[in-house]
């Protein structure tokens, strides 16, 4: 490609377009102005002018995650930066592609206090899988290709690039590498993956379970993890991330374990004698007390970040390597050993497994109950759309009863916050996604509190006429601090009930957007109905569910994992 | 399986030397990633290596509760740093830096001299009611020889931290030039 002049601004906006992407999520200011005026005559880009940088972000990890491609984010210096920390760090926790552009300000006034300045990098360090202030216009192609490179590659994360106002005006001479050169990125393995130990783990387990992760999704290695798991026979349990990397409509697998796991999925971890882990991390929301943690049970744990093999629990055989490439080699060698020695005798573990499994069903107790139960609303909808919508959410009890009751049958279909945690998710990661996979449905399950951190952007989602359906199960309280406060609080409801404030469907009228509203199970079915139905832009269905209505069964903090409360 | 918190009183002190990108930020990088997990550093020296665009680490740490492997993993993943490795107590040459003030009459320092002697040190300033001794060695050496100073009233002390490199051939480098 020959040099062309332009400037750094310019460059960035090359940049993207040769990286391939489409669409891009940000709002301007006064710094990054060089980048939007560049913008102005792209004729690839498509930005989406969001109304909070914290809502592009997420916006951008929903793309991220619906389509395995990098989402790209773009805020001003100062309060543009801040605002998108928040979708960084949750990015950084679930690992999810994400290259963050920001502006600052000019070089000679970094470090004096100027108006909208902020250390960016320096914000974003601990949260970033790597960032970078960029002081030479330069530097700009190489930065690009490498943030694009390291978002990306190995385990996937957010790049943040801060680039002054001062360098984005200078003039160079563009020419976009074709190859990255970081010596200090991913150092060759040092040792021969112990293919073979694994495989006589597998051979010899009596009680084996497949544990899988969000790594799964990141790999995109579903076929492979589908191959792997059809070869074990093992019962397979997912983390939330893990939902869609394997069917949950297929008869191994038991859906989510943890806190808020089902009872028959805890006992089957816990009671296993070989976990197969594979692209997770063994966080506490899934491990329980880590002391009390599967007892028994010897580990494989097969992940792409030497950093998370041991780090809570010990790894009896750790495989480090990209799933996608690695574990079509372990599947090899079990199938080899599986011959040459027959297969283990599963059946007196799938008969345990089974009478669990009978035993402690996850149910919905709607019978004789005159409100609206929240998993009975989460499993209508599903059932309306026939289980073929993308489905994301919020964080709360909604987030946990969608989990439990949304069975996924398709890789990227259930996509949340989980690392984090970050309330206000649902509505931004939705616009994202629907951008991501146009005429594809795409659903929300949100809460009352959640929905209220990020509802500004309505206005996105009906700007653009995209017609995601958000349907918040309204209890009127911040539900799972609530359920807390009850359980651990003494029923103390410190600062948790919120009040019928805004009214939700005189808000989306506000918006310009069809607002629904459910009160009693007789009008359920229908409000569903209107809302699928519904293809002319947003739709935001207020189902106001029961509000004592707690999420079961419970793992305590800190508790062991088959210490469970409710959901006998 | 065992849950990873072998609790250690003091903990382990470990040696390691990391080979970086002589960029900016990078101090901060390492240096943050030790406070937000949760390692001791006991002492961190940096300074310029062979080559220009590589700098070198020693950073002495103090674990308790975590594996030192799990740390040089952390720091390992961090785009900047080249290789990381712990420096075993038989395979390290390990070197310190230590500036002694001593507010001391005249009489005294005639002892002082001797005493430097015995360490390998030296007299770098003198004035007549202060002086000032430099040594080098290993930590526990000018731990002996700070102890040895106490009685004449140390008013001031400086140490560099620990600088090593592993012994005999073998070295950090990127892969490139391995």
């Amino acid at each position: 490609m020959p040099k062309e002049k332009m400037t750094g601004a310019r460059a960035v906006v090359r940049a993207l377009e040769l990286e391939g992407v489409d669409w891009l999520f940000g709002m301007p200011g006064g710094t990054i102005l060089p980048i939007y005026d560049a913008l102005f005559e792209s004729k690839k880009l498509k930005h989406v002018l969001i109304r909070h940088e914290q809502v592009g972000g997420h916006a951008a990890e929903g793309y991220a995650h619906a389509t395995g491609k990098v989402g790209v984010c773009m805020g001003t210096s100062g309060p543009g930066s801040t605002n998108l920390v928040t979708a960084i760090a949750d990015a950084y926790m679930d690992s999810v592609p994400l290259v963050a552009i920001t502006a600052n300000v000019a070089r000679p006034l970094i470090g004096t206090d100027a108006f909208q300045e902020a250390d960016a990098t320096g914000i974003t360090m601990p949260v970033t899988k790597h960032n970078y202030l960029v002081t030479e216009v330069e530097d700009i192609p190489r930065v690009m290709k490498e943030a694009f490179y390291l978002a990306r590659t190995g385990r996937p994360g957010p790049v943040h690039v801060d680039i002054p106002k001062d360098v984005l005006n200078m003039p160079l001479e563009f020419e976009y590498p074709d190859s990255v050169h970081i010596p200090g990125y991913m150092p060759a393995m040092k040792e021969e993956p112990r293919l073979a130990d694994a495989a006589t783990l597998v051979r010899s387990a009596t009680r084996p379970v497949i544990y899988l992760g969000g790594g799964v999704r990141a790999s995109d290695a579903f076929s492979e993890v589908f191959e792997f798991c059809e070869l074990l026979g093992a019962p397979v349990v997912t983390t939330v991330h893990g939902k869609g990397a394997f069917p949950e409509t297929h008869p191994s697998c038991l859906g989510m374990f943890g806190m808020h796991g089902s009872r028959y999925a805890n006992y089957t971890i816990q009671d296993s004698d070989l976990i197969v882990a594979l692209g997770a991390r063994f966080d506490d929301r899934v491990t329980g007390k880590l002391s009390t943690f599967a007892p028994e049970a010897k580990v494989i744990h097969l992940d792409v970040d030497p950093a998370e093999i041991s780090k809570l629990v010990t790894a009896t055989v750790p495989l480090v390597g990209d799933l996608k490439k690695l574990l079509p080699r372990l599947s090899a060698e079990v199938r080899k050993t599986f011959e040459e020695r027959g297969r283990p005798d599963l059946s007196a573990w799938w008969k345990r497994v089974s009478d669990w499994r009978e035993k402690h069903p996850l149910r919905i107790k709607q019978d004789g109950e005159k409100s609206i139960l929240p998993q009975t609303a989460v499993y209508r909808i599903w059932q309306k759309c026939e289980g073929k919508a993308i489905v994301t959410t919020g964080v709360g009890e909604h987030q946990m009863w969608a989990a439990q009751f949304w069975k996924v049958s398709a890789p990227r279909q259930f996509i949340t916050s989980g690392g984090l945690g970050t309330m206000g998710f649902c509505l931004p990661s939705a616009i994202g996604i629907q951008l991501g996979r146009p005429g594809e449905l795409v659903v929300g399950i949100d809460g009352d509190g959640s929905f209220q951190m990020t509802l500004q952007d309505l206005a996105t989602a009906v700007d653009l006429k995209l017609p995601i359906k958000i349907f918040i199960l309204n209890n009127l309280f911040l539900g799972m601090v609530r359920q807390w406060q009850e359980l651990f609080y003494d029923n103390r409801f410190s600062e948790t009930p919120l009040t019928d404030i805004p009214d939700l469907v005189k808000l989306a009228e506000a918006y310009s957007c069809l607002g629904l509203r459910a009160r009693t199970l007789e009008e359920l079915d229908g409000v569903i109905d209107r809302a699928l139905a519904h293809k002319d832009g947003p739709c935001i269905v207020d189902i106001r569910v029961k509000q004592q209505e707690k999420v079961y069964p419970m793992v305590p903090a800190g508790a062991p994992l088959n210490d469970m409360i409710g959901g006998e | 399986m065992v849950e990873k918190t072998e609790q250690l009183p003091n903990g382990n002190v470990h040696t390691l030397s990391l080979l970086v990108e002589n960029k900016p930020a990078v101090l901060q990088r390492i240096a943050g990633l030790f406070a937000r997990r949760g390692y001791n550093i006991e002492s961190l020296a940096v300074g310029p290596t062979e080559r220009p665009e590589y700098s070198r680490m020693t950073v002495v740490v103090r674990l308790t509760q975590k594996p030192v492997e799990l740390v040089v993993r952390q720091l390992e993943k961090l785009i900047p740093v080249i290789e990381v490795r712990e420096l075993a107590p038989s395979d390290k040459l390990e070197r310190e830096l230590v500036l002694i003030k001593i507010k001391t009459p005249e009489k005294n320092h005639s002892e002082l001299r001797a005493i430097a002697e015995t360490y390998e040190a030296q007299i770098v300033d003198v004035s007549p009611d202060a002086l000032m001794i430099e040594a080098t060695g290993t930590a526990a050496k000018l731990d002996a020889l700070e102890e040895r100073l106490a009685v004449f009233g140390i008013t001031e002390l400086c140490r560099s931290g620990a600088i090593a490199l592993e012994r005999g051939f073998k070295t950090l480098a990127p892969p490139h030039l391995k």
